[in-house]
């Protein structure tokens, strides 16, 4: 994603001219010297933060790795109950998605209003997308098959007797996965608002940048889950 | 003789927020309005030193009930529990049971000694220093007017009050008896009919995300903040230590929350990772546990050595000796700490896993000891003065010395399949978390008090509380490790009769620690309520804080954005600012008013 550095050279605080729009009229928090040094900070932060979610995640992929290795049977059996078309078809969506944000941060530094909130609508929209094609086709499903997490596992006829382990893992990767995507939601009606009011543009768009960066985590985490659950046999 | 330091001449435009109305030169503690309006300004400030004292607050609170706690542990161990063996009824020897049987008994204990460990662990060690003096001191240190993040660092402090709330849940539920370190099956089976557990592990888990948040911004603002002319072998090692825990706080508490959040759904759901019954591995979660948690010990530490490096070269007048060596053995510790957790399962992994973490293990001495050498050797020659701050900055060197050679041998297979889980641990980590970050904590409370409250202490009943502490400490601990090496296990809520006599010495000795403690706490109090006032630089300190901001500093911390043109400790090129030659280390200084610039 090309960043190209167009208005927020311009360094110096601008004055309060109420005729020009709020990313203009933007001031860096009074520890900062300008917006500058403020976005440096934030995107470091952002960055940080991006790198305890991928630990975070990387506590399911380690006991994925330890259990698949102790009950290989299992987990193949498990993973044949996940249909890899739901699983590409939300690949799809969240790579699109990914896609849009990108050019919403695009846009937020060329100053495309307009763009910007309409990318911030198609993102938003595939991660409801992405939602709804989970919870109808693949969590309901699953539910009232019985395929639960350890204790409450009560399919009729399991493949392997450590079957449940596996839908503990797939439950729980899954869901925290959803909890980040309903939480990147959240962001971007949060964002759409602060876009309604013209506080992006090419002086400021911290926020764009930050929130595009955190969707492109969420999205390259399940880029690795999909592969792990629903392809390796 | 580079004498310091402009500023950059021209003020800071002022605070953001704006609309406050009050004089931006008033000192932080400045009260606004009555009552309300002062708590109100309190619970919602983003102002970082006020943060610090709230954390600190917090933090002494915790530490106080996990006191109490280590206290009814060592009475329980004053005598041992003589029972009848027909009966199975106490005959003499049980001071604390919340019930009636000889079970209940040890069920009880079982309880306390986990709630002090959790407390003490969670709620009190891992955010003592870095949340509170850490907070305080960083931005003054490298000169910036607040942290990177201003209101992720109050949230930080809710989110830390919100842990505790299900901490308390949990102990008003009748708290937990899994041990701080949650090993499955315990953590996962007993109890099955309460909650308390749950919320136990959930306080844990939240409480980490506050870690995190502390640990974020301060790595972001030594990135980005630091004074102009500040390069990082400018910054104070006071810095570089808060920095080094920074990282691991970012790179390890992650680690936990997963964990903690696998053992949920364990406990909640079975789902079977940690439970061979249904196909997993109880010690898969003990590598997770130790993933974090050893890692975690170095952000107890790391911090007590950065106090150190400050007290021991304001107090004796000298350069530090290897700036360089002190500043990356941290980031070195920091990274080894990565890559030993292994040493906490010798006696459950396999041989080829159990040689390789020992190998490793020794390598952490190496930085922790150059660390020890070098503080030694700016001593060496150093005009010493022997206030309270300098005391526990030699009563670390001595203690935690102990405590990490002691790792040493508990690092090696042979000896520490001996030692594993008897009192020698006990003995090892208590003179590293005690004896290390507490002591060092405390001479670092001394050292700053006078910038963070603007009062001086009582030196005469500081020096007293020292010996208490020092005394006890060592008699509460010391002979724990010769019951180690005799066999006594640790987590036992009675001994055989011989091992009384060290047990008395150790109870005892918990007493004089009490006391000692105490004393400070008194002096503290004392010193707020009728202490001389202080004046900015009574150390005569090389330092930003000292050299730039009031005691106690102003609001928004200086009133120019100050210029760094030397490191911080070239006691002999350079007069300290806001003080005079002569006048420095006074246990006793003149008031502000007669020390002019
Ligand atoms: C020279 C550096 C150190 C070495 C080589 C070392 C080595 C060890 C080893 C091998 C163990 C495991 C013993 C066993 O359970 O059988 C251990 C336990 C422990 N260490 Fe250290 N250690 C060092 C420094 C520290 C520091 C600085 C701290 C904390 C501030 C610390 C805190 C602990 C704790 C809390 C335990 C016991 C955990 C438990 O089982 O509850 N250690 N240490
Ligand atoms: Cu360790």
């Amino acid at each position: 994603m090309a960043t190209i550095d167009l208005g927020h050279a311009a360094t110096h605080q601008r004055p309060d001219d109420p005729s020009l729009p709020p990313y203009k009229r933007y001031r860096a928090a009074a520890h900062y010297r300008d917006r500058d040094h403020e976005f440096d900070a934030v995107k470091m932060g952002v960055w940080l933060f991006l790198a305890t979610e991928i630990l975070l995640f990387s506590g399911f992929f380690v006991g994925y790795a330890v259990m698949r290795m102790l009950h290989p049977e299992a987990f193949r059996a498990g993973s044949h109950h996940l249909d890899w078309q739901w699983g590409l078809t939300n690949t799809v969506v969240l790579l699109v998605s990914s896609y849009t944000v990108a050019c919403a941060v695009r846009n937020a530094q060329l100053g495309q209003q307009k763009l910007l909130k309409t990318n911030i609508l198609i993102t938003m929209a595939c991660g409801f997308v992405f939602l709804a094609i989970k919870f109808i086709f693949e969590y309901s499903k699953k539910y009232r098959e019985g395929l639960l997490p350890g204790w409450f596992y009560s399919y009729p006829a399991a493949g392997d007797p450590y079957e449940p382990m596996w839908w503990g893992i797939y439950w729980g990767a899954t869901g925290i996965h959803a909890l980040h995507v309903t939480v990147g939601i959240g962001l971007f009606m949060w964002l759409f608002s602060g876009a309604l009011r013209q506080k992006y543009g090419p002086e400021h768009y911290t926020a764009v940048e930050g929130v595009g960066l955190y969707w492109h985590i969420v999205d390259i985490v399940w880029i690795f889950l999909f592969p792990m659950l629903y392809l390796i046999h | 003789m580079a004498t310091i330091t402009g500023s950059t001449g021209h003020d800071l435009p002022h605070h953001g927020g704006g609309g406050h109305g009050h004089d931006h030169d008033v000192s932080y503690l400045h009260p606004k309005g009555g009552f309300f309006a002062i708590v109100w300004d309190w619970m919602t400030t983003v102002d970082h030193k006020k943060i610090g004292v709230m954390y600190l607050v917090a933090v002494l609170f915790m530490f106080f009930l996990g006191g109490v706690a280590a206290l009814a542990v060592r009475l329980e161990l004053f005598t041992p529990t003589v029972i009848d063996t027909s009966t199975n009824q106490v005959i003499s020897g049980q001071w604390l049971n919340i019930g009636e049987s000889w079970a209940d008994g040890n069920n009880t204990y079982n309880r306390i000694f986990t709630l002090h460990g959790v407390i003490m662990v969670f709620l009190f060690i891992v955010p003592s220093i870095p949340a509170s003096l850490g907070n305080f001191l960083l931005p003054l240190m490298i000169g910036a007017k607040d942290v990177a993040f201003p209101r992720l660092n109050l949230a930080s402090w809710y989110v830390y009050l919100f842990g505790t709330i299900f901490g308390i849940v949990s102990i008003i539920q009748g708290g937990v008896d899994t041990g701080w370190t949650f090993y499955t099956p315990y953590s996962t089976m007993t109890d099955a009919e309460h909650w308390r557990v749950v919320w136990m592990i959930t306080a844990a888990f939240i409480l980490g995300f506050s870690s995190i948040f502390t640990g974020l911004n301060f790595v972001v603002t030594v990135h980005k903040l630091r004074a102009p002319g500040m390069g990082w072998f400018d910054m104070p090692l006071f810095v570089w230590g808060i920095y080094a825990t920074a990282i691991i706080q970012v790179l390890a508490t992650p680690v936990i929350g997963i964990t903690l959040l696998l053992l949920l759904f364990e406990r909640l759901f079975h789902i079977g990772i940690f439970d061979p019954r249904l196909g997993g591995d109880p010690v898969l979660f003990q590598h997770f546990f130790w993933f974090y948690s050893h890692p975690v010990v170095y952000v107890m530490i790391l911090p007590g050595f950065a106090i150190i490096s400050e007290i021991v070269t304001t107090h004796a007048r000298k350069n530090i000796f290897g700036y360089r060596a002190v500043a990356f053995s941290s980031i070195a510790i920091a990274g080894i700490a990565f890559i030993v957790w292994g040493h906490h399962m010798f006696a459950s992994q396999g041989e080829v896993a159990s040689a390789i973490f020992s190998a490793l293990t020794f390598l952490v001495a190496i930085p922790t000891a150059v660390k020890v050498f070098n503080w030694t050797a700016t001593l060496y020659k150093g005009s010493i003065a022997f206030t309270a701050p300098m005391l526990y900055a030699l009563g670390f060197l001595f203690t935690f010395s102990i405590g990490g050679l002691t790792g040493l041998f508990l690092g090696c297979l042979a000896t520490d399949l001996h030692l594993h889980d008897t009192y020698f641990i006990v003995a090892h980590f208590h003179y590293v978390m005690m004896g290390g970050t507490v002591i060092a904590m405390i001479g670092g409370l001394h050292h700053w008090w006078p910038k963070m409250f603007g009062k001086m202490y009582n030196e005469f009943w500081a020096k007293v509380g020292f010996f208490l502490v020092f005394v006890g400490f060592n008699l509460t601990f010391f002979p724990q490790f010769i019951l180690g090496t005799q066999g006594m296990p640790r987590r036992y809520a009675s001994y055989l009769e011989q091992y009384t006599f060290l047990h008395q010495l150790s109870t005892v000795g918990s007493w004089v620690l009490a006391l000692g403690l105490f004393t400070h706490l008194f002096v503290f109090v004392q010193s707020l309520v009728a202490g001389r006032k202080a004046p900015p630089n009574p150390w005569g300190s090389l330092t930003l804080e000292w050299t730039h901001a009031a005691s106690p500093p102003i609001e928004h911390n200086f009133h120019h954005e100050p210029i760094v043109t030397h490191g911080p400790y070239p006691y002999d090129d350079v007069l300290p600012a806001q003080t005079r030659p002569g006048e420095f280390i006074l246990p006793d200084p003149l008031p502000a008013g007669k020390k002019a610039h």
